[in-house]
């Protein structure tokens, strides 16, 4: 039999073992855990069965055919994309039966304590200080765009541990308890008036040592796994035409024709072609994962996207006419999601700036390809052999 | 659920590839291709006949009961990947694909579909090359059971043996090339030269109706040229790293510049994107589904993006990329000529609207 046979079969004996009309959405959920079908490329007793990730789509198809609930992954997308993978290859047995449970099922929220004010896009200048203390660290420092802090059990952290070494050597990862009451959760205003993202003042709070993830001060590798599946989760989408920003102007196009100008229509036609080449770019990357031959796309899917959602919005604000001059609601509110349909042009125009931002810039990006990708020399660099406390600030 | 087409290369197709460019890396060197552009015989038909003949390749459109290797869009698509990195003068995009798809429409194609099949003969849609897929096209004049009229623009004209001609009565001619009298045009992309074509009660055969022939010949070459733009654009970029990584200025590589890896990277970007899109079209040909806008697509984005890579190799490439001795210029004459070919990037667009209704005011 085939590994996606006998996962059908599996899929359709958990099926009957919990169906999904008589058991409530929490237990349903730790129980696919415990079968192995939440992530079947994760190892067995891990709420996986070690088979590769493309068999996931097997799992996830029959389990919707039955009508099952699912554990809401946009809700918890820091979890599932960046911090399981991390605790999964850096975690001890312990940490990871301790976590990876209740983040795949959602009773525990994650979010990541990266970026600081001084430290954006030279994130390895971070400044938060750990020290120790016994079997416990230290830290103090203040963290920024830190989307879900005020909903999270649980965070990623990094912190510098030796400031006497080089940046990138000096830092070293833990996950957080957010409610130690040592860590504090600002709401930040963004430009949309609504507040997606959190500032986080970390006042001496206290993290055992055994939630340390990775060596000491190893860190800056260990980060580089939760970045890295940060990519490939943004590359790995999958959409059908006009799936993306382009569905609402497109919509909008054919249903309000008094609308419509010669310049607004040769610009929304080439935006469309744009966009459709942008969706075939990322389903010839999901399908290069799919055959086992993944390709450096994924770094340049975020860059098209940025450029896209942000071109696209600001044509639909001008196609609005009158009502482009308007805004929906500039009430300030924390969101669960970030929502993109929901809200009118103006809110996606304002939104959509952020994405040539979070996630590594699209001038970082650029040199990460043209480095990584393309092999052109890096920048001569002032940074690599002093010590991060000698470095100016 | 849109279309999801199959946008990977297969083995088969690698390996395709990989022996295509053995032969242009032994037989079609830049230098040698400038060369021949000043000579009398612009195209190269020795490399057309180990093309054609020793692999076979002229023959990939067409079924193996009609004398062809019964292959699809998908390997022919790779073949012209590859003949747009070398920019080799051979009648490949005419005479394999335009010309065979223009016969594979008519039902009295007879031996003559098996002949360009083979090789043994070069055949020319004799349509203007900027003509794009629709039921617009120059036709000549049928007087007297013979053709009349001047037909300009005609991409390799110059070596074919046969013309496939439209006439006025809504016909597809065959036209030997020795009854008309075929003048070469002073071309901007001096590796697929154009040719005026005078027909003055020249005898034809009637192969078939030209509107649906005419059509479905010009819509499978707008579609695979995406994947000639595809060659042409890697190549630039390919090239264009390489000399930034050797070439020093101020005591570095100037490619370690933030200014000049930026546009390589983004560059880079438009490149890996005019791959999924040139695959798009071909799989689209090749399965029938979703063709028109799959094509439309692919021929809206490729143009500007060869364009561009031409023109942002030689200008990384500074004053050497100004010269005639180095070959950036064979591929910005040939990447500007394909973005008037079958159509410009506004005319797809156009296109478009009509099909995804996105109609104009």
């Amino acid at each position: 039999m085939t590994d996606a046979a006998e996962l059908r079969r599996r899929t359709q004996e958990f099926l009957s073992a919990h169906p999904p009309a008589d058991t409530g959405r929490l237990d349903f959920l730790r129980a696919r855990f415990d079968a192995g079908l939440a992530w079947v490329h994760f190892p067995e007793g891990l709420g996986g069965l070690g088979l590769p990730r493309s068999l996931q789509a097997v799992v996830d198809a029959g389990l919707e055919a039955a009508g099952a609930p699912d554990n809401d992954p946009r809700r918890i997308g820091i979890g599932l994309g960046m911090a399981a993978p991390t605790i999964l290859q850096y975690g001890t047995e312990e940490q990871k039966r301790r976590f990876l449970r209740p983040l795949w099922t959602g009773e525990e929220v994650w979010c990541q304590l990266f970026s600081e004010p001084g430290a954006g896009s030279d994130l390895a200048a971070l400044g938060t200080r750990a020290v120790q203390d016994g079997e416990h660290w230290v830290v103090d420092g203040q963290k920024v765009w830190t989307s879900s802090a005020h909903l999270a059990r649980w965070a990623i952290l990094i912190a510098r541990t030796d400031p006497g070494v080089p940046k990138h050597r000096g830092i070293t990862y833990f996950v957080c308890d957010m409610t130690d009451p040592g860590v504090e959760v600002r709401p930040l205003r963004q430009i949309t008036g609504e507040a997606e993202f959190n500032e986080v003042f970390l006042t001496g709070v206290r993290i055992p040592d055994a939630h340390r993830l990775g060596m000491v001060g190893d860190g800056w590798r260990v980060a580089q796994t939760t970045l890295n599946n940060e990519r490939v989760a943004i590359g790995g989408m999958r959409l059908p035409r006009e799936g993306g920003m382009i569905g609402p102007v497109s919509k909008t196009w054919r249903e309000r024709p008094e609308l419509r100008t010669h310049d607004l229509h040769q610009r929304l036609l080439k935006l469309w072609v744009d966009a459709e080449v942008a969706r075939l770019t990322g389903e010839r990357l999901r399908q290069q994962l799919v055959a086992g031959q993944p390709g450096p796309e994924g770094a340049g899917m975020k860059l098209a996207f940025a450029r896209l959602n942000q071109e696209i919005s600001g044509l639909e604000v001008e196609l609005r006419g009158a009502e482009g001059l308007l805004y929906d609601d500039w009430t300030m509110r924390r969101p669960e999601l970030v929502d993109f349909t929901g809200r009118d042009a103006g809110y996606r125009y304002l939104r959509s700036k952020g994405n040539s931002i979070e996630g590594g810039t699209s001038e970082i990006l650029l040199n990460i390809v043209a480095e990584r990708v393309l092999g052109l020399p890096a920048e001569p660099r002032t940074d690599k052999d002093v010590a991060w406390k000698d470095l100016a600030r | 659920m849109s279309p999801q087409p199959d946008l990977l290369y297969s083995e088969e197709e690698e390996a395709l590839r990989a022996a295509v460019r053995d032969l242009l890396t032994d037989r079609c060197d830049a230098a040698g291709v400038i060369a021949r552009t000043e000579s009398d015989v612009p195209h190269d038909l020795a490399l057309w006949k180990a093309l054609a003949d020793g692999m076979g390749l002229a023959g990939l459109l067409v079924p193996e009961d009609r004398g062809g290797q019964g292959a699809t869009h998908r390997e022919a698509a790779v073949v012209l990947e590859e003949l747009g990195r070398a920019v080799a003068p051979v009648p490949y995009l005419t005479s394999a694909v335009v010309a065979t798809e223009a016969l594979l429409a008519c039902g009295a194609a007879g031996e003559l579909l098996a002949e360009l099949a083979s090789g043994r003969r070069i055949g020319a849609l004799a349509v203007g090359l900027h003509t794009a897929p629709g039921p617009v096209f120059t036709t000549a004049r049928l007087e007297g059971g013979a053709l009349h009229g001047e037909l300009t623009g005609i991409a390799d004209a110059a070596v074919a043996d046969v013309l496939l001609v439209p006439a006025d009565d809504g016909g597809l001619y065959a036209v030997e090339a020795d009854a008309v009298v075929i003048t070469p045009q002073t071309s901007l992309d001096l590796t697929r030269p154009l040719a005026r074509v005078a027909l003055d009660g020249a005898p034809g055969r009637r192969l078939g109706d030209a509107g649906p022939a005419v059509r479905r010949a010009l819509r499978a070459g707008a579609g695979l040229l995406a994947s000639e733009q595809l060659g042409l654009a890697e190549w630039s970029l390919t090239e264009t790293v390489r000399y930034l990584k050797d070439r020093k200025q101020f005591n570095r590589p100037v490619g370690g510049f933030q200014a000049l890896k930026h546009r390589l990277a983004q560059l880079w970007l438009e490149v890996v994107s005019l791959r999924a899109a040139a695959r798009g079209a071909a799989d689209a040909l090749a399965t029938g589904e979703d063709t028109d806008v799959a094509v439309a697509v692919a021929q809206a984005y490729a143009a500007p993006v060869a364009v561009r890579a031409a023109e942002e190799a030689l200008q990384l490439h500074g004053g050497i990329g100004m010269t005639w001795e180095h070959p950036v210029h064979l591929h910005l004459k040939r990447a500007k000529a394909d973005s008037l070919a079958h159509g410009t990037a506004g005319a797809h667009r156009e296109a478009l609207a009509g099909l995804v209704d996105l109609r104009a005011p």
